[in-house]
């Protein structure tokens, strides 16, 4: 076992593939002899050679398109977005064109295409370096949506992602980048559409995913202190969501704070919480409750703690889950 | 189609320098081989006439093209399509791009091209599934070797780079060529496409039928440029303007556009001067924006006529085989009439395939709950 960050975990996946496969191809801006801002890509196309791992134009749009261009003539396309918001000029591509060609054509056309996006707040980047965007992808069909929150999913969820016969959006949680783990490559986890219980607990789940796990983990340990023994639940595969374990554990502990960082109206986190209420309803001793960023475009950096969900929120949250059997006094009309 | 040649991999084909020939700008006047009425000009140096035995069959295939067209406006006002976008009056360009390329070359057509991929040999009814509406695409692409047609109009830019790109690293000589019209060229995805495309020698066509209007917007709206095919210069990729009604000229003009793709020089742009005789659409009214002295004119310019003129001078057309091609279109037409009279049988539940190689339990769980409403339905029928 050796300790490693998460963002060598990510290039220790995409030489793998690289290895195994010679459809893998890899581009984008500046992932060629810099090795990509985050340096994913360091060091793939002085192994791969320059038909492998490539710069391209810096266009998003194109970069997309042309991925849906190389799959259709049998390559593996792995790109990177290089940051989340600049992934916003390609979304006719990814909406259009690599979430439906397998869905246009009736499966003669597919988009095996990974679509790596580093993603999220909390390294003090300026704006357009720090969205969670990870609604807009879960909300089109035919796209899966997988974050990985711990240094040997980083590199199973790659390889996963990159063997998969349709498109991944891939999100890379920034500030987890260079958080290491002991862990012993090549790691392989549960495979998409499996959520996994990161801290066992009986008397409420927080569900996570991305860098919002480790937040949610923190505050597990915090309750301890005021007596609340909490489950973790980390989604990993926003799509294909599983109901079945989240449930599982929310029927259980019969209460759910689901915390993520993008902001809270229309998010992933609504979704979770219908779903939540819909299968577990008779279960529940008080309403799940969401812990999100606020409704507000994403602060510059010297705010950005305000925004983001903190420990301290998400025991205000769990506090509310009506342990004394009260309503939440918000709610309650005046 | 002949057998595609499905290469083993082999390592990249290196690209080839520029063509030192090909200067970027296009030539001041569009390429014209016959005039107006159908008279041959005096030899062009860089573009010889195609043999005749082949524009012998670029006729055939316009007039089947054209006859087919009809027959599909018309399927449309007895409500058997939902919508068509008619390509009347640009059959030199529908047809000549078809001829141009090999059966295992790539097409990315748009919603206009029904005409061209009947021309490509593809069947009628499966090309007018899209706009029939039981389904988004009613071909093979990977068999046909043709994109779905696109209809966010500059998107197929960029794939047909990326297809091109892809096969030439796998050492397969294949050619794409990407359709888009004049309002296209506005969007940014054509840009980025004609780009990447030229920055990776990626053996493309840019095939833009300029026929004057983006529905109802003038050219003039959609660029100051002096023409479109100026647009290729600045992204280094070389260029060239030809009278889209001059099936004689599109033919030779694309075959070189064709083959320098294929030599490995890179993309090349060409804008092909025509103009559609129908409105945008079955649903669209042309007289808003457009006045009859103006289609009248293009009318004395019919691509179809201009061919069959040139080709009976030439002693290569006689009446027999013009009545021959004729009944041969009508057969056609017939055929499609018959074939298009039932609407199709659609399956809902079909709406969950093809969505993941695998459907998501959420999927399966809406599949079930589709089974039983229309299992509810059958027996309140019943």
């Amino acid at each position: 076992m050796a300790s490693m960050t998460m963002a060598k975990a990510l290039n220790t996946a995409l030489a793998d593939a690289m290895l195994d496969d010679d459809r893998v191809v890899v581009f984008g801006e500046d992932v060629g002899q810099l090795g990509g801002v985050f340096r994913i890509t360091d060091g793939l196309a002085a192994r791969f050679g320059d038909t492998r791992c490539f710069d391209t134009p810096l266009a998003e749009a194109g970069i997309v398109g042309f991925a849906v261009g190389l799959a259709m003539s049998g390559l593996r396309p792995v790109v990177e977005i290089q940051f989340d918001a600049f992934g916003y000029p390609a979304f006719e591509q990814i909406a259009s064109h690599v979430a439906k060609l397998r869905n246009r054509t009736r499966g003669a056309l597919t988009a095996p295409i990974v679509i790596r996006i580093p993603y999220a707040g909390g390294i003090g980047g300026v704006e357009h370096h720090c969205d969670s965007s990870e609604a807009y992808y879960a909300h089109t069909p035919g796209l899966k949506v997988v974050t990985p929150a711990t240094v040997a999913d980083a590199y199973s969820l790659l390889r996963s992602a990159i063997d998969d016969p349709d498109p991944v959006v891939f999100l890379e949680p920034k500030k987890l980048y260079f958080a290491s783990a002991e862990t012993q490559l090549p790691a392989r986890t549960e495979p998409f559409g499996r959520a996994v219980v990161r801290r066992p607990g009986t008397d409420g789940t927080l569900v996570a995913y991305g860098p919002a796990v480790p937040v949610a983990l923190a505050a597990a340990e915090a309750a301890q202190a005021e007596g609340w023994n909490l489950e973790v639940v980390d989604v990993r595969t926003i799509v294909p969501f599983d109901d079945d374990t989240v449930a599982a554990s929310v029927r259980k502990t019969g209460r759910c704070v689901v915390v993520h960082e993008a902001q809270g109206f229309a998010g992933v986190g609504a979704e979770i919480a219908a779903r939540m209420q819909e299968r577990c309803f008779h279960s529940l001793h008080a309403p799940v409750l969401r812990v999100a960023g606020l409704d507000i475009p994403y602060p510059a950096p010297m705010l950005e703690h305000t925004h983001l969900p903190s420990v301290d929120r998400v025991l205000d949250a769990v506090a509310r889950l009506q342990w004394d059997d009260q309503p939440d006094e918000r709610w309650v009309a005046a | 189609m002949t057998t595609t040649p499905r290469a083993v991999r082999r390592k990249t084909r290196p690209a080839a320098p520029p063509d030192p020939a090909r200067p970027l700008l296009p030539a001041s006047a569009q390429i014209r081989l016959l005039d107006p009425a159908g008279t041959l000009l005096p030899a062009h140096p860089d573009y010889p006439a195609p043999p005749v035995e082949v524009l012998v069959e670029l006729y055939r295939r316009m007039v089947l093209g054209r006859r087919f067209d009809l027959q599909a406006t018309a399927l449309t006002k007895q409500g058997r399509l939902a919508v068509y976008p008619s390509a009347r009056g640009q059959e030199a360009c529908q047809v000549g791009a078809m001829l141009a390329l090999r059966d295992d070359d790539w097409v990315f057509p748009t919603y206009r091209e029904s005409m061209a991929l009947t021309a490509r040999g593809i069947d009628p009814v499966e090309v007018l599934t899209l706009l029939r509406g039981d389904w988004h695409c009613g071909y093979d692409p990977a068999v046909r070797r043709t994109a779905p047609q696109c209809t966010p109009l500059a998107t197929q830019c960029v794939h047909a780079a990326g297809l091109a790109y892809g096969e030439a690293h796998q050492g397969r000589d294949t050619v794409a060529l990407a359709f888009l019209g004049d309002g296209a060229t506005s969007e940014g995805d054509f840009h980025e496409g004609i780009n990447f495309a030229a920055v990776f020698k990626a053996p493309v066509v840019y095939f833009i039928q300029n026929n004057e209007y983006a529905i109802s917007v003038p050219l003039s709206r959609q660029t100051a440029a002096p023409s479109l095919a100026y647009k290729g210069v600045g992204y280094g990729v070389p260029s060239e303007r030809v009278d889209g009604n001059d099936p004689v000229a599109v033919l030779a003009v694309l075959t070189r556009a064709v083959a320098h793709a294929r030599a490995g020089h890179g993309p090349f742009l060409v804008e092909a001067h025509t103009y559609r005789m129908e409105p945008h659409t079955n649903a669209d009214d042309a007289a808003r924006y457009r006045d009859a002295d103006e289609v009248a004119s293009w009318q004395d310019r019919d691509p179809v006529v201009r061919l069959e003129t040139y080709l009976r001078d030439r002693g290569a057309l006689d009446d027999t085989t013009v009545a021959r091609v004729a009944a041969q279109a009508e057969e056609h037409a017939a055929d499609l009439r018959e074939r298009m009279h039932d609407k199709p049988t659609v399956d809902p539940m079909t709406l969950f395939d093809h969505v993941y190689a695998e459907p998501t339990p959420q999927l399966v769980e809406q599949r079930a709950q589709v089974r039983a409403e229309l299992a509810a339905d059958q027996e309140g029928a019943g």
